[in-house]
């Protein structure tokens, strides 16, 4: 592609126009209600000391790996809203089977991560069959299926679980130390730890990406997200599409809980966190289903989630703001694209009225000439 | 019509072909036939509580707020906008109804629950239909944002009031509640019979008449007015033909714009009166997380019932239903419940296959058998599964109805002036 600076500075506006409306938005809710606009904007951009770059790095990784999973769906026009349930579930069975130790160390691990995706792609799998073969739409039944998770979740924690010591929570068993995910002191002067899971959600990434640019499989899936009679027409199977979007969007969506599980909690309790798919679908949207942007979107998100904790303390407000920027900075990105998007177009359409303009000018002096 | 389907619950009667509508002593016969076979559950299982005025009152309660959900959901895809946005308007609604209610009184809450939830439409009506983003990413930034403010805006309100926190509100006053005096009291004398059917025809009107709050009845009366504004008068059709085919609309002169913007906006209010429900009626109080994602269940009670208002009142009735069963009497009437899908299922398969169509009604009987095999070889369904419920209603209900659903031609559909294919 020619290199066109104006294109990249409309590429770069709508992320800025975007992150400049959040602002002034939560900038004015935050006036609206009487609290110190200033002081919180100091606290959340102040510069975060090593743990707390560790904490970002970390939840990033997640949300990172939930967003992928969303994109995927997204790409050919699928809505997995369902990556909570099948990540939770997924989690929940891979704990589980971690904790038998069947097999020695780092097999163990391998082993954990397969059934994870095995279980979060079967869940995944139930919307997508629903859809294919009853044409029951993939929004309304990953729904329920979320419901539907959790509840089953619940029923098994409570006959597969042994009491943690000390507390009302409940939890599977923990999983062998020699299973155990070690982590990478990344960060100097941290006293925690960066996941050695970030490792795997930086090649689901890489690997993202080369499936959609690269293949066959990513052409195919493009292009029946882009249209689907078009899809049809060059002979696309788009029920088989559906399925195996599905199949792999849920496979990622069960790598969601791993870092966690394999990180730091070791275990599937109560107190596993919970409402990772639907920031994974935030996460989505703002990077475009782009793979380098699912990564700064999380990194966003991780940011505005670590730096807002102290808001309560420090300032006297709640750290609730922060969801709302993170709405209004969703919003404000479609917002943003669509209308440099539209600002484009005209300003690609006046080019070219110009350049007809000029021709037929031209064609006639021409003529007059002769 | 064969007995199966008059029989057949709400929860597997497929929606009328469009050929046929379903007149009132049509519907009258099928109220019968299910209560009907309810009493006939009720006997052979033993499970009393499965439809006693308890039971159904607490299911009248629980619906309305799905019910209203729906109704929204309906005002906005009628209007062809998808609205995932309902269940964040929805919390928008609670807390409006917790702030204005704890001051000035409950009736204060509705208006400031519709108030509330309004915007939150009007945010995604600006979104969708001013700006052409896409319908869901919209929604799902609207469940953020409500999310987000409803929280933010109760630890700022509620912080020191007496009896309120960061998460909850100062206790709301009650509405009135109204018994229809004579009927409500020989009713409770019927339902203390131990006879058949003639109980459970009582609990029923007992049910519809003891102590229903004067919202409900409002709430009913809503969506009797929503049929009739969108099916009866001009300014309705103008409102569905921009959900069917905006382009063909505009060309008639119809502002699209406008009605789009209208429906939405009333949308939100809706879903923030359903909010009202659950923090007035419901819980006379607004706690975080009140709403618990039953925004999203009356999107859902809204495509069970075909994008129509009585359909969508069977399918908040549905959820209703099952989430009373669970509440109150747990894992013994869901039980029974088995009983009463298994044998629906099983009137469909043989309907379906009187119709000819083979291998739909194979699977059916087939899950029929599996639930009928469920109910005979346990005692009680786990507490956890009576939850999931509904939402596994619901698919079963899609999975078998789905082809007969139809949606709004333009449902979904950016729109812009002037650009109509």
């Amino acid at each position: 592609m020619r290199f066109d600076p104006r294109r990249v500075a409309l590429t770069l506006a709508a992320p800025v126009l975007a992150l400049v409306a959040a602002v002034a938005i939560a900038s004015l809710v935050l006036a609206a209600a009487g609290d110190p606009v200033i002081e919180v904007w100091r606290t959340i951009l102040q510069p975060p000391k090593p743990r707390n770059v560790v904490n970002i790095i970390n939840s990033a990784s997640v949300l990172y790996l939930s967003g992928l999973a969303v994109a995927i769906g997204f790409r050919m026009n699928l809505f997995n809203i369902g990556v909570d349930g099948q990540y939770r579930l997924a989690a929940f069975v891979a704990a589980v089977v971690a904790a038998q130790g069947w097999l020695p160390g780092v097999l163990n691990i391998v082993l954990t991560i397969v059934v994870a995706m095995l279980v979060g792609a079967m869940w995944a799998g139930v919307a997508a069959i629903l859809k294919v073969t009853r044409g029951v739409s993939e929004v309304i039944s990953t729904i329920m299926l979320n419901a539907i998770a959790t509840a089953l979740v619940a029923y098994l924690l409570r006959k597969a679980s042994v009491q943690v010591a000390g507390s009302n929570n409940i939890g599977t068993a923990p999983i062998p130390e020699d299973s155990r995910m070690p982590g990478i002191a990344l960060i100097p002067g941290a006293p925690n730890e960066v996941y050695g899971f970030v490792v795997v959600a930086i090649a689901a990434g890489i690997a993202y990406s080369v499936l959609l640019s690269r293949t066959t499989f990513g052409f195919n899936l493009r292009a029946t997200g882009r249209s689907e009679s078009a899809a049809v027409a060059s002979g696309i199977d788009v029920k088989r599409m559906v399925v195996i979007a599905m199949l792999i969007s849920g496979g990622v969506a069960g790598l969601v809980g791993m870092p966690l599980l394999l990180g730091s909690a070791y275990s599937y309790g109560l107190t596993f966190q919970s409402g990772l798919g639907f920031a994974g679908i935030a996460v989505a949207l703002l990077g475009r289903n782009n793979p380098v942007g699912i990564a700064i979107g999380a990194l966003l998100f991780s940011y505005l989630n670590e730096q807002s904790n102290p808001l309560q303390i420090l300032v006297g407000v709640s750290d609730d703001i922060v969801k709302i920027v993170q709405g209004i900075v969703v919003l404000t990105v479609v917002i943003a694209y669509e209308v440099v998007r539209r600002y484009g177009v005209a300003q690609e359409q006046r080019k070219v009225a110009r350049e007809l303009a000029n021709q037929r000018r031209r064609d006639s002096e021409e003529v007059s000439a002769a | 019509m064969s007995v199966g389907t008059v029989a057949a619950p709400p929860s597997t009667a497929p929606p009328p072909p469009t050929k046929r509508r379903i007149t009132l002593p049509i519907a009258l016969l099928g109220i019968a036939g299910l209560i009907l076979l309810v009493a006939l559950i009720r006997v052979i299982t033993g499970a009393e509580d499965l439809a006693s005025s308890g039971t159904l009152g607490a299911a009248v309660l629980l619906a309305m707020p799905i019910g209203m959900a729906g109704l929204g959901g309906l005002w906005a895809e009628r209007a062809g906008v998808v609205n995932i946005g309902l269940e964040g308007m929805m919390i928008l609604g609670t807390w409006g109804a917790g702030f204005f209610g704890y001051q000035w009184g409950p009736w204060a809450g509705v208006l400031g629950a519709i108030a509330m939830g309004a915007v939150g439409g009007l945010i995604h009506a600006i979104a969708t239909v001013g700006f052409g983003v896409d319908h869901i990413v919209s929604g799902v930034a609207v469940n953020i944002i409500g999310l987000g403010a409803a929280q933010y805006l109760a630890a700022l309100t509620f912080t020191g009031t007496p009896g309120g926190g960061p998460t909850q509100s100062p206790p709301i006053g009650d509405l009135p509640v109204i018994t229809v005096p004579g009927i409500a009291s020989a009713a409770a004398d019927l339902e203390a019979e131990n006879w058949f059917f003639v109980p459970d025809l009582a609990s029923v009107v007992r049910a519809l008449t003891a102590g229903i709050s004067l919202l409900t009845v409002i709430a009913i009366g809503l969506v009797v007015l929503t049929w009739w504004v969108l099916w009866r008068t001009a300014f309705g059709l103008r409102l569905r033909s921009c959900g069917e085919s905006p382009s063909a609309a505009e060309t008639l002169g119809v502002n699209v714009y406008r009605y789009k913007y209208i429906a939405v906006v009333i949308s939100g209010g809706f879903a923030g009166l359903g909010g009202a429900f659950l923090a007035i009626v419901a819980s006379s109080i607004y706690r975080d997380g009140q709403t618990g994602g039953r925004g999203y269940i009356g999107l859902a009670a809204m495509i069970f019932g075909n994008w129509r208002p009585g359909g969508l009142l069977m399918g908040a009735g549905l959820f209703g239903f099952t989430d009373a069963l669970q509440l109150r009497s747990g894992g013994e009437s869901v039980h029974a419940l088995l009983l009463l899908v298994g044998v629906g299922l099983l009137g469909l398969a043989v309907w379906q296959l009187r119709g000819s169509r083979r291998l739909a009604g194979l699977v059916t009987a087939g899950i029929a058998i599996a639930f009928l095999v469920w109910y005979l070889t346990t005692e009680e369904v786990p507490q956890d599964f009576s939850s999931m419920t509904p939402y596994v209603v619901t698919l079963l209900v899609l999975a078998l109805a789905s082809q007969r659903l139809r949606m709004p031609a333009a449902d979904g559909l950016p729109y812009r002036r002037g650009q109509g294919s």
